[in-house]
């Protein structure tokens, strides 16, 4: 048994290799949903009916069932079930098929919030474009869209925090993310057994990386505040 | 010659007929105020001139060019209803004013992205953008808002928004300028304020409609007035007449209140 001192190097370089894996994972989510979300928003939104119904559904069933069956199907369903297993086995794989569970989860999620954030704004604003013979175009990205993102920093900065703490779902294939490297040490690693402490200093990291990210949202939900 | 003429418009939301068989004309440098009751179509009519409704019925004309016609849907096209519509300037009960954007950046904003599909823009970019701005300082100055050009509508008062609204609906200086209510959200010591810049612009023979509640205004700045009452013009001719010798019962009760 070695003491907590001689542990913690080790400790701390192996949560931080996870923890690297837990910020990838993060920061492909957002790049990826905050777009796909906005289209998809687009989607709920059509005056074509199919188009909004089959959207609706989709985002009905994304948000009504649990990230982490969605990661668990996504995963293994191409493989159990199609006989093709797409992903492949290693990290790489496992990684490739989280990113496209949380992008398409996070996406039905911020669609919605775009939604709202779209509807919200006053017809008058339209109807003031279109007089002013502005396209519909020019209208939303030129007169809606900083409107829009002012309203819903507040509701994506929550879903944002969130997806910190979300990301340690991947654990359920494998994903080699902060707590996977943290729970190694319970089973045994590195010639460390049976130690708890890694799993529960994890925390710490989520602690530190939503600290920052709510003084980082904070200060952009300042910088728009010089309209209203 | 008739700048505007409006033949037989009728607009019906579900069942509700709210404008019957509306025709007038519109001479060139006057101003037409039109009066009535909450709901007897005002603005309605105003909207269908800036097509932000379609009637059922009838014809528009500007300039003795047909642009709307009912019965003709290649009038109607959608690629041209963006150029038809810059005959007309519309300003609105609630300003509308973009929120993200300075007063001067309101009145630029449209003008600028329709230069923007000139060919030439791209060569003479800076030149472009320099006379827009010129004008547009040109606009506010002339509705005494010269010092308030950089500041956010949020820091403008409500007269002030209004004038704002007016200089960036002159700005694309459409034929025919159309306010709708304009002093209806504003308090009566701001109501003056919106009202002087109007009577100015109807001196310089500015081409308008004004939908109004404003009576005394109305006589006084109007060349002539319509009035109307569940959707049907009830009365219509020369402003004082109008006011001071009300043919209908219907007008002589609206006026009486």
């Amino acid at each position: 048994m070695t003491t907590f001192s001689e542990q913690f190097p080790i400790v701390f370089q192996a949560l931080n290799v996870g923890f690297l894996q837990t910020l990838k994972l993060f920061f492909v989510t957002l790049i990826g949903a905050l777009p796909l979300g906005l289209i998809i928003s687009f989607g709920s939104m059509t005056k074509f009916k199919p188009v909004q119904w089959l959207t609706r559904f989709v985002v009905w069933v994304v948000r009504g069932t649990p990230l982490m069956i969605q990661l668990l199907i996504i995963y293994y369903f191409p493989g159990l079930v199609l006989h093709n297993p797409v992903w492949g086995g290693g990290e790489d794989g496992r990684f490739f098929a989280a990113c496209v569970a949380f992008v398409f989860n996070y996406a039905c999620y911020f669609s919605e919030i775009y939604r709202g954030g779209i509807q919200s704004i006053p017809k008058g604003q339209d109807e003031a474009g279109l007089v002013l013979g502005m396209t519909r175009g020019q209208i939303f990205f030129r007169v809606k869209l900083l409107q829009m993102i002012k309203r819903i920093v507040p509701p994506i900065s929550n879903e944002v925090i969130t997806l910190v703490k979300d990301t340690s779902l991947a654990r359920i294939i494998a994903l080699q993310e902060i707590i996977w490297a943290g729970q190694a040490f319970l089973k045994g690693s590195q010639g460390i057994s049976g130690a708890i402490w890694p799993l529960f200093f994890t925390a710490v990291y989520y602690l530190a990386f939503t600290g920052v990210l709510t003084v980082l949202l904070g200060k952009l939900e300042k910088r728009l505040e010089f309209f209203r | 010659m008739a700048v505007l003429r409006v033949e037989n418009i009728e607009k019906s939301f579900g069942s509700t007929r709210v404008l019957k068989d509306i025709s007038f004309d519109l001479e060139e440098g006057q101003a037409l105020a039109i009066i009535g009751s909450s709901g007897s179509g005002k603005t309605t009519l105003l909207r269908c001139l800036n097509f932000l409704e379609r009637p059922d019925t009838g014809r528009i004309f500007v300039k003795d060019e047909l642009i709307f016609d009912a019965a003709d849907p290649a009038t109607q096209l959608e690629k041209d209803v963006r150029r038809k519509r810059l005959h007309f300037g519309l300003v609105f009960q609630n300003f509308n004013l973009f929120p993200q954007y300075t007063a001067l950046q309101n009145v630029m904003l449209a003008k600028s992205l329709l230069a923007r599909e000139d060919e030439n823009y791209k060569a003479n970019k800076k030149a472009v953008e320099k006379e827009i701005e010129e004008k547009a300082m040109a606009l506010l100055d002339k509705m005494n808002l010269a010092d308030r050009a950089g500041y956010y509508p949020h820091q403008l008062s409500g007269g002030q928004q209004q004038r704002v609204a007016i200089a960036r609906a002159l700005a694309l200086e459409p034929d025919i300028l159309c306010f709708d209510e304009p002093t209806s959200a504003l308090d009566p010591e701001l109501t003056g304020e919106v009202l002087k810049v109007i009577r100015e612009l109807a001196e310089e023979h500015m081409t308008m409609i004004i939908v109004t509640h404003e009576m005394a205004f109305a006589r006084d700045v109007a060349d002539n007035i319509i009035f109307m009452n569940k959707g049907v013009i009830a009365e219509q001719g020369p402003a004082k007449e109008i006011i001071d010798n009300p043919q209908t019962e219907r007008l002589k009760a609206f006026l009486s209140v």
